[in-house]
């Protein structure tokens, strides 16, 4: 016999699944790329199956060495990143870690970039007709590197002309992600909405940089890098609300999630679902307490369906 | 390996700038291997954002109390201070919480039995170097060369000697055994045990004189390298090193963390290691 609290709970248990383009997550927290590997790095810490989806690190259609180190230095509250891109190259990615990914029960988000429009169409080209890919990820935002990435994302010309050939070779439902470093984030999401995105996700990071003043000289081997962790988030909740309100299509809301409640923000200004970051590299199972804190949020605030919170800000 | 969620059981400075800290940790001995490290955090504090890595000194177990209790499984780490990170780290005190990640990484390739080992550690190099020499004292014989600035940068020596390890001291300023290099007496060493292995962990700099001496040789090296890292399990690419063969078109990156953070040295393409910054740890402005 179940004692009263079990009762309750089992009768409340709330809906925490979400749908974004077509991909059924059966929670709304997904890790975001290029802080997950591809996958296999955290089974040991992480359950797999506990998550809404995989999303995998960049890949190009070539391997990619990416920059120098140092890569990566701590500033306060958060972290600037230069890795580069670096990748095994989407022949190797199929070959050699979708095997793994194939076993888990969670939908696969391969995210991707090209060097060039030719190189995005490729790539897309060789991801569409693999089966194990339930979407697939666009990266227009990456700082770190001169060629491709950014320079597609800031221009929003640019960025409708590359999601609409994306568009045209894959037909798995395709994410774009967008970087905070524009003026008008809003302009960007229309653009790549009516060039045929599914979702959105943003934020990427925002280009900063850090000085070791005795050396005098930059503490990333690239000089500049991009920003994440909790200093950004406020920023990251501010262009989702905005982006939410511009577009149709869903928004993935990303930047600086470490709990809960963090998440919680960007469901409640509009976000369909979120993805998680740095939080993975502070703990590896990250992902795990903040689907549970979730839910217990629900069950506490008597919310049947996750999704009764999104875009339930009350202004 | 695991996430321990854990506390501190003691922590003291050592020499002015280096601490001790034990960590309870039950399990943690059975497994882990000589050479691997933990990432650490001080428990519900930000900053710092991220963790730290530490090579880990030893494991093992605290004496009994009259309590009845089986007697509590420690590791320990040997720590420098030299930024925010390890200056928060120096004020915990017992019972403080902890959380630490581990054992992560690849560890020593202990070698044959009976083989002459020779240890080579620069400063806070020589923190692997003792979990290390506690597994090859059962069965070789162990000499360690243990370099420093200063007589201050020189520890545990007499916790080697007691292991039986024969120990051969070197300082920059002569403050404290012999002045000069450690790569003087490695050289020495070696033309008196030309088939002893060699196991080294200290700044780049001596890491390349050392191999600079074995390569020629033909001595086996292991080395211990040391990088800034945000994950510690392979994820972030942050500690990457260039392995033999690497190039733009055939990227060929091997993660400290993963890989290493021992490799051999023929794994690694020396002329093109890069030099970790010096606040390496303390860089969280």
């Amino acid at each position: 016999m179940m004692n009263c609290r079990e009762e309750k709970n089992k009768r409340s248990a709330p809906n925490l699944a979400v749908d974004i383009a077509g991909i059924h997550l059966r929670n709304p927290v997904m890790p975001a790329s290029g802080t997950f590997g591809y996958g296999e790095e955290y089974a040991t810490y992480l359950d797999l199956e506990g998550i809404g989806a995989i999303i995998t690190k960049g890949l190009s259609l070539k391997p990619k060495a990416g920059n120098p180190t140092p890569r990566i230095a701590e500033t306060i509250s958060g972290m600037l990143n230069a890795i580069g891109l670096q990748n095994v190259g989407v022949d190797a990615f199929i070959k050699y870690k979708l095997p793994f990914l194939r076993e888990i029960n969670t939908p696969v988000i391969v995210n991707f970039f090209g060097n060039t429009l030719e190189e995005y169409g490729e790539v897309a080209e060789r991801l569409s007709d693999i089966p194990e890919v339930a979407g697939v990820e666009l990266n227009i935002s990456c700082p770190n590197v001169k060629k491709g990435g950014i320079v597609f994302g800031t221009d929003p010309r640019a960025a409708s002309e590359v999601v609409a050939l994306v568009r045209k070779n894959i037909s798995k439902p395709l994410i774009v992600k967008l970087t905070p470093n524009v003026t008008d984030i809003t302009v960007t999401a229309r653009a790549v909405e009516d060039a045929g995105a599914d979702a959105i996700s943003c934020i990427n990071t925002l280009t900063g940089m850090a000085v070791d003043v005795r050396t005098r000289r930059p503490r990333l081997a690239n000089t500049t890098g991009g920003l994440s962790g909790p200093a950004i988030r406020p920023i990251a909740v501010r262009m989702v609300h905005q982006v939410a309100q511009a577009v149709k299509i869903p928004v993935i809301g990303v930047g600086g999630i470490m709990r809960a409640m963090d998440a919680l923000e960007f469901l409640i200004v509009g976000a369909t679902a979120v993805q998680v970051g740095t939080a993975n590299f502070v703990d590896p199972g990250a992902m795990a307490g903040i689907v549970a804190g979730i839910e217990e949020f629900c069950i506490e605030e008597g919310i049947s369906d996750v999704r009764e919170l999104i875009g339930s800000l009350e202004v | 390996m695991k996430n321990y969620k854990t506390m501190v059981l003691s922590n003291q400075e050592i020499s002015p700038g280096y601490h001790r800290m034990r960590i309870l940790a039950p399990g943690f001995d059975e497994i882990s291997r000589p050479g691997q490290f933990v990432m650490f955090r001080v428990q519900m504090s930000l900053p710092p954002l991220l963790r730290r890595p530490f090579g880990i000194f030893r494991t093992g177990f605290l004496p009994p109390d009259c309590d009845g209790l089986p007697p509590k499984e420690y590791l320990e780490l040997l720590y420098k201070v030299v930024g925010r990170g390890t200056g928060i780290m120096s004020d915990l005190h017992e019972g403080d919480r902890v959380e630490v990640l581990g054992p992560l990484g690849k560890g020593f390739d202990t070698g044959n039995p009976g083989e002459e080992k020779i240890l080579v550690g620069g400063g806070i190099g020589l923190v692997p170097l003792f979990s290390l020499a506690l597994e090859l004292t059962k069965t070789s014989k162990v000499r360690l060369l243990m370099g420093g600035r200063t007589r201050d940068d020189i520890l545990a020596v007499t916790e080697f000697e007691r292991l039986g390890v024969e120990t051969y001291v070197s300082t920059d300023d002569g403050s404290l055994g012999e002045e000069g290099m450690v790569t003087q007496v490695l050289q020495r060493k070696l033309d008196k045990y030309p088939h002893a292995a060699v196991y080294a962990c200290g700044p780049l700099p001596m890491l390349r004189a050392v191999h600079d001496i074995c390569a020629p040789r033909g001595t086996s090296l292991q080395v211990s390298l040391e990088a800034l890292m945000a994950c510690g399990v392979g994820a972030c690419l942050g500690c990457v090193v260039k392995g033999r063969g690497h190039s733009e078109e055939n990227p060929q990156l091997l993660c400290t963390c993963k890989e290493g953070p021992v490799f051999r040295a023929e794994q690694l393409d020396w002329s093109n290691l890069e030099k970790e910054p010096d606040y390496c740890e303390g860089c969280a402005s």
